[in-house]
Formats: C-alpha cells, structure tokens, sequence
C-alpha cells in the first residue's frame, strides 16, 4: 500500500492506450443489447425509463380530460389509442368511467413511480455516471447490472400488459390498500389473468431488481474507488447514489414481502390483511378466513413508500449538485455538511413513514414521535437546498442549458418541500390529508423539482455520452414552456387542496357540486367556486405534453446533428467522468487515474485556470495540493 | 388575509377548527417567509453574479454563518409548532375521552360502504345494540341484532343530523372496503379501517347544511360517495331524534299479538 504514493506519478508516465488490448470487438448483440457495459446498461435504463414516463404522462392525461370534462366523451385524438373493443369496454358513451379513472390512476402512480423515476435516477444516471465518477473501469458485478435492467423491463412489461385482459389493470391506487386491493378483480377466475394479480407480479420483480441493482451500487462505491478517491473527495452525486443505494437495500423488502403476502391473499385465499366480517354488495358476506390487518399493509407499504420519496429525490439532487458548481465555477458551497446531511436524511427516512397514516386512528403518543421525525428530516433538506443556493453567491454564472433546469429546481423544489410542512403536523392534516394540497405538494416536488433535476442531468452528460451537444434552442422551446405549465398545473392543486377538494375524484368533484344558485350547502359552494380550476389545470397538462416534443426531438436528433465537442471536458469541470475519451469505450478510463484532491476545486487563488480537475497532477505552485498530496501518502488507499 | 384563506380555505363551523386554521396560518407564514427569503437571494445571485458580470468566481463564496443562523431558526420555528400547537391540539382530538364523556356528547355510528354513508343512532336509551354482519339484509343494512335490548330503540338514518353546540362523537366504521369521512367545514376527518370503530369528535358551533367527503380511494364510485350532514337548532334536533326513536321502538319491540296468540 505505501507503494502507491511513489507509483503515483510514474503511473501517470504511460500515456499509451494499452487498456483497450483487454478487449475484443463485441457483436451489436451483446453490445447494444446483452450488455454488460454500466454506460450501455444506463442508457437501456434512461431510454426505457422515458418511455414509461411518456406513458404514464398520457395516462394523466386522459384523466385530465374526465376530471375537467368529466360530461364529455373523450376526444379523438387522446381516445385513437384504443382499439374499438377497448373504447367499449373501458368508455362509457365515450366517456372515462370511474373504474377507469382508477385504473388510469393507479397505473400512473405506479409507471412514475416505480418505472419512471426510479429506474432513470439510479438506474440510468446511476449507472452511467457512478463508476465513471469514482475511476472504475465498471460495476462491481456487471452481470448483475444486467440482470438488474431485465428484471425491470420484465417487471414493467408485466404491470402493462394487464391493460390487455378482461379485467384491466391494477385499479385500487398506487398504494393498493387491502381490502379494496384484495376485493378488486376477484370476479376472475384465472387470478394471473387479473390485473390487480399482475401488479403485484409486477412489483416483487421490480423491488428484485432493485434490489440487485443497491446491492451492486454499495459494492462498487466502496470497493472500486480508484487511488486517492477517499471519502471525502467523492463528488456529492456519489454519495447521494450510495444513500440512495442502502434506502433501496433496507426499504424495498418490506413491500416485497407484503406483496406476497397480498398476492397470497388473491390466489392462495389467506387473509394477511383481510379481516373478518367484511360484507359487500356484490358478494354479500365474505367468504374469508378473515383475521387479517388493513393496516399491517399500510405500514408496509409506507415503510418503502416514504424512504421511496427520497429514492426519487436523491439522484435529483445529486445531478443538481454536480451542475451548480460546473457552471458557478465556483466549488459546491458546504460541501461536508451536504454529505453529512444527506446520510442523516437517508437514515431518518427510514422513522417518519407512519405520516402518512396520521387518519387512520393514531393516538397521541405515537404521532408525537412521527410528527417529530417527520419535522427533524426539514433540516438535512433545508441544509442541502440551503447549500445549493448559497453555492450560487460568488459565481461567475453561465446559464448553459443543464444550468437553467438546475436553477430552476431549486425553487421549484422550494415550493414542493415546504408544502411538506403543513402535512407533517398532524392537525393541519385533519383538513389538509389526501386532498389537492398533498397531489400539489408532491408533484411540485417530484414533476418540477425531480424532474426538472434530470432533465439538467441529461443534458450535462450528454455530450460525454455522444460527443454532441444538445440544441440550445430546441432546449428554450422545452424550457420555458414547460416551467409556465408546470406551475399552472401543479399551483391551483394547492388552492383546491386548501378548498378541501379531495383526490381521486374521476369527476373532479362533479357530484359535490352545488347547481342552484342559492344553495346552502357549505361544501357544495365551495366545491362550486373552485372547480372550474380544473379547466385551467388540464389545459396546462395537454399543453406541456405537447413541448416535450422539442425535447424528444433534441434528444434524438442532436445524437447525429448536435454540435461537436472539441475535448473530453466539454463543460471544463473537475471530476472523473471527464477523463474519460468521449464516448468512453468499454472500461472506461485510457489509464487508471488518481484523485488528487477533492471534487470541486473550481477558480483556485493559486491556479491560472478556473478549474482543476480531481486527475490533474499537482505542480509545486499549487500550494493547497502539497497538503493534500502529503496526506494521501499517510493515507492512500487502493 | 391569512393564506389559508388567500389560498380559498372554506368558513370554518366547529368549535376546534379555529385551531386547526389557526396552524395551517401560522405555517403558511414560516413557508412564505422562507421561500421569499431563498427567492429573493436566488435571482440577486442568479443577476448578480451572472459571469458578464462577475467574470472571476470567488472560490470561498459565503463565507458568514448567516446560514447556520437559518437553521438554528428553522430548528426552533419548528420546534414552536410542534410543541405550542401540533402536540397538545392533537391530544386534545385523541387522548382527552374523559373531558368529552363530560361534555355530554352525542354519539352516532358512522357506517362507510361501497359507495355511501349509513348513520346508527342509539336512540333515547344512548346505548348502541349490537350489531352482526351475518345479520345484515335488504331491510338490516347494518346487520343489527335485535334481540339485544339495546337494539329496540335504534335507528338509522341516510343523513347526519346533530345539534348546534353540542359535542358529537362519531364512531366510523364500514362494512367492506376502507373509506374516509371527511367534514370539510368541521375540519375533521378519519379514516373508516374494516373490523375497527374509530371515534372522532368535534362541536358544531353553527348551524349548517353540508356534503360530507368519502377521502379514501374505495372503488369506481369513490367520486360519488357523497354523505350529507345537518347541524340544526337543539330543539329541531330533539323533536326529530324523539320521533325517530318512537317509530324505531314500534317497528323494532317484540310484537305483543304474537303472545296473545300462544297463550289464549
């Protein structure tokens, strides 16, 4: 080990391409397909993951349409993707009937949710970038990776295709409570014919793979970190992926468990979660062993559920992170107290899921100890958006196009986590729970906020990814529009929310509404004053469906028309993955680089470029390395 | 104007519901004066230190503790809130039965099922029969067992009709599936869990006509589970619930004829 410090710079002496020797010419097959490449598996994930996003985003739309015209039949050009047959099984006189809705609603959930977010976060960007980041030639099990986005695909195919059986897909909410979840669908006989049965399927294949997928993240960070790499000097996005990576170890089991104890429910005829006495109309007395908890499944599902929330955030972030201090020129402002936040976050998540249980009979002493949780995990946010922002003073800002997505999250994010506030307090709740406010408040930060992160993190990576980069003006066309929509969707949720408009609602709150005029019906008025929101709510959904289109274009097209980069750090930024050739061949790196210093060392006093990239060997003049370098020797690691 | 009736919160008819805007107020205000802070910070950078005009970046940047001050404020805001309202409001919802038994309060069994409200009142007796769901039929909907004494005096109705000032304890139930009953103007819900009895409890302090919201996805018809309530003068509400007492009790006792017959 105390060799390193000496090989340091006569490593860095060869200059050959000797690395490519290890490898053979793949065919397309296992190199496009089969691949066990992290950067080609990420790809797969990114490409897969926006797929889903754009179907589960037509999903939305179509219910859209029922909430804001639920007396209307859908029109044509939403309803031309259903077969006859379809449009007479699930339409009603051409209109979205509830069952419908909830079936469209529980998939849309699901798809962003589980398909969407997830797999482009930490299975897209966490794979693609990671490695390349902390100097691995790849994952720590690339078969493993592999497995890991076939599983997802698998997973995601089967939730989906239930949309083609009898009895549609799952329709009991992205949350599938028992004992609705249980009942739904029980009229088919081949339960593995039913929807409600596939999404379950669906889910144990999808919490597996990501399962491989933590598992094979937590490994290669800790173990594939290339010399000098220590703690301290992985980038924040690093880190971020390795919380993100034990949140999916430690939380995802426990769904993966009720899951098959819920699908034991369906076609084994257990009762986990089904209790005695439960009579409906159709079926008169159920016929159940009975026993079973509602709730059991409850806290199951939200012991993932929430730590789920900040699996979506996270990667969000850490793209954010990356970004800000690439186009301040300046380093990420709080750097260590970042990271610390961010493994306080990944660990509180884990004791505030009961807050979203807060009216379903919870006593004083038990939601005393969640609403505190709950408040305490505002401070590692506040810290890490607080620390985004204050990494904005002093820069020298250029707004490139990840820059404008980037700045733009932070106060969208804004809205999205502090409209988490009042919901933490069990008291607002008694008005506030499972209305518009909570749609509104989780959406700003998941479609505005998380998104918003993406998007900046596709197109900062892009063009090490193609060697082209993405159209700027193509990018305002998608830009501006969709920031405007994206708050006239998302802003009168939170004033319908306070008006007490409730979700899940296919009509949009048709049947509370009041129709005389003199009505003295209290909610029936303010149902009456709020709805034609709807309207306005809708609109803005069609009509930023419709500026993703310069988005797909850009990303399609600037792959063989963008413009060309003229080096490997295009954007002139300091960690790993930028010395890399571009695109990076398998293995990545032409030589094994060495991290000489931490991972923003951007406009050094004592450097003449305003940038000094994590590789670059220290020169004598650059007083600050010479600590740093002295240090490493005391404490290289391999 | 407070936010939450900036943002079209409705009038407010339960004694506790003051509170409970009272907080979503108080909140909304720490949220605004956060996010007007961060903004007005985050366009001054984004203007100020645009690179036309701050061509060399500062590598230190901030360096005042300005930001260990806002959290530390966060810190003890949130602190406040959870101690001065959030904690002693809630007990007073959940772990005070002793002070509501002493208000007197009337109760009621709320009934959630696919897709709509049955309300169980104990009649003058106060005391709820039994109830069964192997019993429940086109005529029982509740599954109430009559030949508990409790029983005789019973009725249900398809409205929630309370009086003005007075405590209600609502017990909420349901038959199938897990449902919400949500009064939007008494600023009060919960959940409905099968197998389970759930009460919750509130003073209406006005008199009110009102839908009541079924707030948990609970089938194809969830949109349409619309309830209704009525707060009414104790006067009304006391001629109503005695002449459904007595309907109750003449359909409900055991049929004295029947004897007669046995024993000539």
């Amino acid at each position: 080990m105390s060799s390193h410090s000496t090989s340091i710079t006569e490593h860095n002496d060869h200059d050959d391409s000797h690395h490519d020797d290890h490898h053979h010419e793949l065919g397309f097959i296992q190199k496009w397909i089969f691949s066990t490449d992290h950067k080609i598996i990420g790809l797969q994930y990114g490409i897969t993951a926006l797929s889903f996003l754009a179907f589960g985003f037509y999903l939305m739309m179509v219910m859209r349409w029922s909430i804001a015209y639920p007396h209307q039949p859908l029109p044509e050009w939403m309803s031309w993707v259903f077969t006859d047959g379809w449009k007479a099984r699930w339409l009603q006189d051409g209109k979205v009937t509830g069952e419908t809705y909830n079936m469209f609603g529980a998939m849309h959930g699901t798809i962003m949710v589980f398909l969407g977010i997830v797999p482009l976060g930490f299975g897209a960007f966490g794979n693609y970038v990671t490695p390349l980041q902390i100097g691995a030639p790849d994952m720590a099990f690339p078969r493993l990776n592999m497995a890991s986005y076939w599983i997802y695909l698998l997973g995601g195919l089967v939730m989906c295709s239930s949309f083609f059986f009898e009895a549609g897909a799952a329709k009991s909410g992205w949350t599938n409570y028992s004992p609705l979840a249980g009942f739904a669908d029980g009229q088919v006989v081949n339960q593995w014919l039913a929807g409600q049965t596939q999404w379950l399927v669906g889910l144990v294949l999808l919490i597996t793979s990501s399962l491989l997928g933590s598992v094979n993240f937590i490994t290669t960070i800790i173990n594939l970190r290339v010399r000098g790499m220590t703690w301290m000097r992985m980038p924040f996005f690093v880190w971020s992926m390795l919380v993100t990576g034990f949140l999916l170890l430690l939380a995802f089991p426990p769904l993966e468990a009720a899951g098959i104890m819920q699908l034991m429910d369906r076609v084994a005829h257990s009762s986990f979660f089904m209790p005695s006495g439960l009579f409906t109309k159709s079926e008169g007395l159920a016929d159940l062993s009975g026993g079973g908890s509602p709730l059991l499944f409850q806290h199951l599902f939200w012991f993932l559920g929430h730590p789920e929330v900040y699996v979506l955030l996270l990667p969000a972030f850490a793209c954010v992170s990356e970004i800000i201090p690439a186009n301040t020129r300046k380093p990420l402002w709080g750097y260590k107290s970042m990271v610390y936040s961010v493994l306080v976050l990944g660990f509180l998540s884990f004791v505030v899921w009961a807050h979203h249980m807060y009216m379903t009979g919870m006593g004083a002493a038990v939601s005393t100890f969640f609403q505190t949780t709950t408040v305490l995990i505002s401070v590692p946010s506040v810290v890490i958006i607080t620390s985004m922002l204050i990494s904005l003073w002093g820069g020298s800002i250029r707004f490139t196009p990840p820059m404008i997505w980037a700045c733009a999250f932070i106060p969208m994010f804004g809205i999205g986590g502090l409209t988490g506030l009042p919901l933490a307090f069990n008291l607002a709740d008694l008005h506030l729970h499972d209305t518009y406010y909570v749609i509104g408040h989780f959406h700003y930060v998941v479609a505005p906020g998380i998104l918003f992160g993406f998007f900046a993190g596709i197109l900062h990576w892009y063009p090490k990814i193609t060697g082209r980069f993405m159209s700027k003006t193509l990018n305002h066309l998608h830009f501006w529009p969709t920031l405007i929509c994206m708050n006239l969707i998302f802003f009168p949720m939170l004033v319908q929310g306070m008006a007490g408009f409730h979700r899940r609602w296919y009509n949009g709150g048709d049947a509370y509404l009041s129709k005389a005029a003199d009505s003295v019906n209290v909610f029936g008025n303010t149902v009456a004053q709020h709805i034609d929101l709807n309207i306005l709510m809708s609109s803005g959904a069609w009509l930023m469906a419709f500026f993703q289109i310069f988005f797909i274009i850009n990303l399609f097209t600037s792959w063989k028309f963008g413009k060309k980069v003229t080096s490997d750090n295009p954007w002139d930024a300091t960690t790993l993955e930028w010395a890399t050739p571009t695109p990076p061949g398998h293995g990545n790196f032409t030589k094994e680089p060495i991290t000489y210093r931490g991972p923003y060392e951007y406009s050094r006093p004592d450097c003449d470029a305003d940038f000094l990239p994590q590789w670059t060997e220290p020169k004598r003049s650059h007083t600050l390395d010479t600590a740093v370098v002295s240090q490493e020797a005391a404490s290289s690691k391999a | 104007m407070s936010p939450s009736k900036f943002l079209g919160i409705p009038a407010n008819f339960s004694s506790h519901g003051g509170q409970v805007d009272h907080m979503i107020d108080v909140v909304h205000w720490f949220m605004i004066a956060l996010f007007v802070g961060w903004t007005v910070f985050f366009f001054y950078c984004i203007i100020r230190f645009w690179h036309k005009n701050n061509p060399k970046a500062s590598y230190d940047g901030v360096r005042s503790h300005l930001s260990s001050h806002l959290e530390i404020g966060v810190i003890i805001v949130e602190a406040v809130l959870l101690l001065g309202f959030a904690f002693p409001l809630w007990a007073a919802r959940v772990d005070n039965w002793k002070e509501v038994q002493n208000l007197n309060p009337n109760r009621v069994r709320v009934v959630g099922w696919q897709f709509g409200w049955t309300y169980h009142y104990p009649g003058s007796d106060n005391k709820f029969g039994r109830t069964n769901p192997d019993l429940i039929s086109g005529t029982n909907d509740l599954g109430i067992d009559y030949t508990d004494p409790n029983a005789l005096d019973d009725f249900t109705s398809p409205i929630l009709k309370l009086p003005v000032d007075q405590a209600a304890v609502l017990n909420i139930g349901t038959k199938d599936v897990i449902h919400n009953y949500c009064i939007v103007p008494m600023r009060i819900q919960q959940d409905a869990i099968p197998g389970r009895q759930i009460p919750m409890w509130f003073t209406p302090i006005k008199t009110l006509e009102t839908h009541v919201v079924c707030a948990q996805l609970c089938g194809e018809g969830h949109a349409n589970m619309v309830g209704s309530m009525e707060v009414v003068p104790k006067d009304q509400y006391d001629t109503w619930f005695k002449s459904q007492t007595e309907s109750a009790l003449k359909t409900n006792s055991p049929k004295p004829p029947a004897v007669a017959m046995i024993n000539p």
